[in-house]
């Protein structure tokens, strides 16, 4: 690893909490976004969207709208005739505007562009559309049905970037599967003293980044230009480039903040709809979601599982089984993905002699599914961490001291093939048991639990960095990475000033403009300190060592810099330019995957009322495992971010659908958690063992928080007495789950 | 309609459609884009300006509800003197993220300080809960808060 220069420096520019290079502007009101910015001659655009979950569309009249004053045009199915409309990163199954058919509540039908908001929205309710009700497929159960209808009869073609090998053609409904199958599992379960199982349910959540999905488009002839609030533009520069048959380098995507990502804005979304309208309209639109528009732009996945698991009677875990339906909506998205990471952490990081997972990705009649924060783990680790509770509990064991006996330590196979265990998760699961009080004593009603698995993360790791050291000795660094609130401009304007051996606040990190951005494949999976840090450090790392040639000696000091830089160029002009770049070549975490493994380690303790259901978290804990810490108080930032949206998903959020008709799509009725969701105590520790592939040892955080904290709730809540099969722990369930338990006498309080 | 109201401490007057929305003509007429628009329903505080010192929801607020009043948006509050305590404490809290909730949140505290209601981390919780960060996990927030209001 290229830490040459790192060496020789003292280490002052990481560890630190540097205060956020973006606060002046974010608290001033300055910051831009995209819905804040003005493109000239730009036009307003607005989608009309299905009112139904399935149908033929018959005849859609746009007539009246387009003659409305302040109207530019009417985008519909109908103008994509010159190009295959049809795109998806993983499986090209989504037309960029409803053809013939609409799949789901939600799905744009037309869109217009006119002069002013105003004038775009009173148009689209001047279109008249015809359709023909086709009877909805509402869930998993009905689309996996023998004889069910089918939601796409297209034959779609793989996308650019599903990543996932060999990609099976669609069975019917199901458009992905994933399998693991390791040992004699039918044997083991046979020959076992205690089997646990159990169905669940997961509802779909909505990521609700604050700022909604929001682009400007602007087609010149075969160039193509993008304000978008996109987490991977480079990616989707490529799908871009590939609907509408231009050259890669025409379409150029520029990103500025991002209000909120969360997987909601990864891939593509709104780009190629406003892509399309601002084509026909031969002039720049923008399309700015409402609340409502986003929900049904992308989702995360709700989901059916059924889970076993073998154990000894002295509590030592033996095998697992687990099947699960993941609901992917009417389009893939990034379903298969999402299904792939939840088989991988479906096991659980356990020493397991046998395991068998199977996991699908099934279209249903509902909006798209796609990334939210620790998807798979999120959806897996609940279920998996409550058998091993009730494993504990039949052979009377602590469950802190069962996870002890059987979690994998560092070095072990995680799964079959690829990366080794790089965390000490026994560790990390003693730390937080601590942090809630485990050894306390607890009031009655007052459960306590502890939740542990790993995710893989990373992404596929190519990134590039440049590091331009100026002839005023300030650095830029141009890195793809998208600043979403995480922190990244900070952390990685850190990581270049501490190659440099110089204070970060001379470093400036903005956001991507394909133009001049060298490539990097995403900002997403945790992996932008790990892997776009990684570019930068060696980006950094160059100019160094072309400072030390300059020098003819490696014995510089940053006050040298200026002078070196005035004799090699002979004036006050002239920049070094230092390359990065992290590809998966050679061997270890970059070639054989993951990158690293993500530890969703946390814990709660919660509390009960048996008269209304109601639970309330008192305590969490939870473990940032990241190698060595850049930003120390941007982590604990991150974890606590991920720990309220962890509380949201447990307790109380759902996207309620009614015969594929989503009923609560306004934040009225969707609820998030705000200030009084705040746990009296919310700890996050931070672990720093150097074991990261990133920058002086470090790797990503910032999603394992999510995928533990329901789980800890689950747990803590079984613990006080309530076991539950089904997200989120409302009210309402938890009190009839209480009333069943007082009729089976179970009732313990 | 003729609208004449002080926006940021400058008069303003201009024409507006009757059913238009501050936050719009916050946004749109006076380029005041650091008011920001989420849910739309009163709900997350993204748009909240300061109307004669009270903090509204300018997404459900006329502009011609602000006729003859005192507009305060980000904008004006950070020339004020005091804002550079709001900035340092956010700041050194790191209690912003995105940075999309954080105008909002800004004016939301201001005008709780200036009415000294906040006398407890719990109040500090109850009188915020109008304002959402999808971000932060709110505890940097009430750190910052308390330190404001000199709650130890
Ligand atoms: S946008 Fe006004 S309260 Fe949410
Ligand atoms: S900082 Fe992103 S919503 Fe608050």
């Amino acid at each position: 690893m290229t830490t040459l220069a790192g060496e020789t420096t003292t280490r002052a520019q990481i560890g630190v909490s540097r205060p956020r290079r973006d606060a002046r502007e974010k608290l001033r009101g300055q910051a831009q976004f995209v819905g804040d910015m003005l493109v000239p001659r730009m036009l307003h655009g607005r989608v009309l969207r299905s009112p139904i979950a399935h149908g033929r569309i018959v005849s859609i009249d746009t007539s009246a709208a387009e003659a409305m004053p302040g109207v530019v045009c009417v985008l519909t199915g109908a103008d994509l005739q010159d190009i295959d409309p049809y795109y998806g990163h993983a499986i090209k199954d989504r037309p960029i505007i409803a053809i013939d058919k609409v799949r789901f509540h939600g799905e744009p039908v037309a869109a217009v562009a006119a002069e002013t908001p105003a004038a775009a929205a009173a148009a689209v309710d001047a279109i008249v559309v015809e359709y023909e009700e086709l009877p909805a497929i509402a869930d998993v159960g009905q689309a996996t049905a023998p004889g069910a209808p089918l939601v796409t009869d297209r034959e779609a073609k793989p996308g650019l970037f599903h990543g996932l090998g060999e990609l099976e053609p669609r069975d019917r409904n199901v458009c992905y599967r994933y399998r693991l199958d390791k040992g004699e599992v039918e044997a083991v379960f046979a020959h076992a003293d205690i089997v646990v199982e159990g169905e669940y349910e997961f509802p779909a959540v909505y990521q609700y980044a604050m700022e909604t999905h929001t682009v400007i488009a602007q087609v010149e002839g075969d160039e193509i230009s993008l304000w978008a609030n996109c987490q991977h533009p480079f990616l989707v520069r490529a799908e871009i480039a590939d609907l509408f048959r231009v050259p890669v380098a025409n379409v150029r995507i520029q990103v500025p903040y991002l209000g909120g990502g969360f997987g909601s804005k990864s891939y593509t979304k709104m780009e190629p709809l406003t892509v399309a309208l601002a084509r026909k309209a031969g002039r720049p639109v923008k399309i700015q979601n409402r609340v409502g528009e986003s929900m049904v732009t992308t989702r995360r996945h709700n989901m059916r599982c059924r889970m076993r698991t073998a154990a000894t009677a002295d509590g030592r875990l033996l095998a697992r089984e687990v099947t699960a339906l993941f609901d992917t909506g009417a389009y893939a998205d990034n379903g298969p993905r999402v299904v792939a990471t939840a088989g991988d952490a479906a096991p659980g990081p356990y020493r397991w002699e046998a395991y068998r997972v199977d996991v699908s990705c099934v279209y249903t009649n509902l909006a798209p599914a796609g990334s939210y924060r620790a998807f798979g783990a999120t959806h897996m680790q609940w279920i998996g961490e409550s058998q091993v509770d009730e494993v504990a509990r039949r052979a009377g064991v602590d469950r802190v001291e069962i996870r002890r006996r059987n979690l994998l330590t560092p070095g072990e196979e995680v799964r079959m093939d690829g990366k080794p265990l790089d965390a000490d998760l026994v560790g990390d699961v003693e730390k937080v048991a601590e942090a809630v009080g485990w050894e306390e004593p607890k009031p009655p009603l007052v459960g306590r639990g502890v939740s542990v698995g790993v995710l893989a993360a990373g992404a596929h790791p190519v990134s590039s960095a440049v590091c331009r050291l100026e002839a005023d000795g300030r650095v830029v660094v141009l890195v793809g990475t998208t600043e979403m609130g995480q922190g990244s401009r900070t952390a990685l304007a850190q990581i270049a000033a501490e190659e440099l051996g110089i204070d970060s606040e001379r470093v400036t990190v903005r956001g991507a403009d394909t133009r001049f951005t060298p490539f990097d494949r995403s900002t997403g999976a945790s992996r932008s300190t790990t892997v776009a840090g990684l570019a930068v450090q060696r980006a950094a790392a160059d100019i160094r060592e072309q400072l030390e040639r300059i020098a003819g000696t490696s014995d510089i000091d940053p006050d040298d810099y200026l002078a070196l830089m005035r004799k090699h160029f002979g004036f006050a002009g002239g920049e070094l330019i230092g390359r990065g770049e992290v590809a998966p070549v050679g061997s270890g975490s970059y070639a054989e995957g993951p990158v690293f493994w993500e530890v969703c380690v946390g814990a709660a303790e919660v509390e009960v009322d048996p008269d209304t259901g109601f639970v309330r978290v008192r305590r969490t804990a939870t473990v940032a495992d990241v190698g060595r810490a850049i930003n120390p108080q941007l982590i604990e930032r991150q974890d606590e971010g991920a720990t309220l949206q962890g509380i949201g998903n447990a307790l109380f959020e759902e996207m309620v659908y009614k015969e594929g008709m989503l009923l609560n799509d306004t934040l009225l009725d969707y609820r998030v958690p705000s200030f009084t969701d705040v746990p009296e105590s919310m700890t996050c520790l931070i672990v720093e063992n150097e074991d990261g592939p990133g920058p002086y040892g470090a790797k990503g955080c910032g999603e394992g928080a999510l995928a533990a904290v329901p789980g800890a709730i689950v747990n803590a809540l079984a613990d006080a007495g309530v076991p539950m099969n089904e997200l989120p722990l409302t009210p309402e369930r938890v009190w009839r789950r209480i009333q069943e338990l007082k009729k089976e006498g179970k009732w313990q309080q | 309609m003729r609208l004449e109201l002080k926006v940021n401490g400058r008069d303003v007057v201009r024409e507006v459609k009757p059913q238009e929305l501050l936050l719009d003509f916050l946004r749109e007429s006076l380029g005041l884009t650091g008011a920001k628009r989420s849910c739309d329903v009163q709900v997350c505080g993204a748009c909240t300006v300061l109307v004669d010192g009270l903090a509204v929801s300018s997404c459900c607020f006329l502009a011609a509800h602000a006729n003859g009043r005192e507009v305060t948006t980000i904008e004006g509050l950070a020339e004020r003197k005091e804002f550079a305590q709001l900035e340092e404490a956010f700041t050194r809290h790191a209690a912003l993220q995105c940075g999309f909730c954080t105008p909002g949140m800004l004016l939301t505290v201001s005008s709780l300080l200036e009415s000294g209601e906040l006398g407890s981390e719990e109040q500090i919780k109850e009188s915020l809960d109008g304002n959402l960060c999808r971000c932060t996990g709110y505890r940097g927030i009430v750190d910052a808060v308390a330190d404001l209001a000199g709650i130890a």
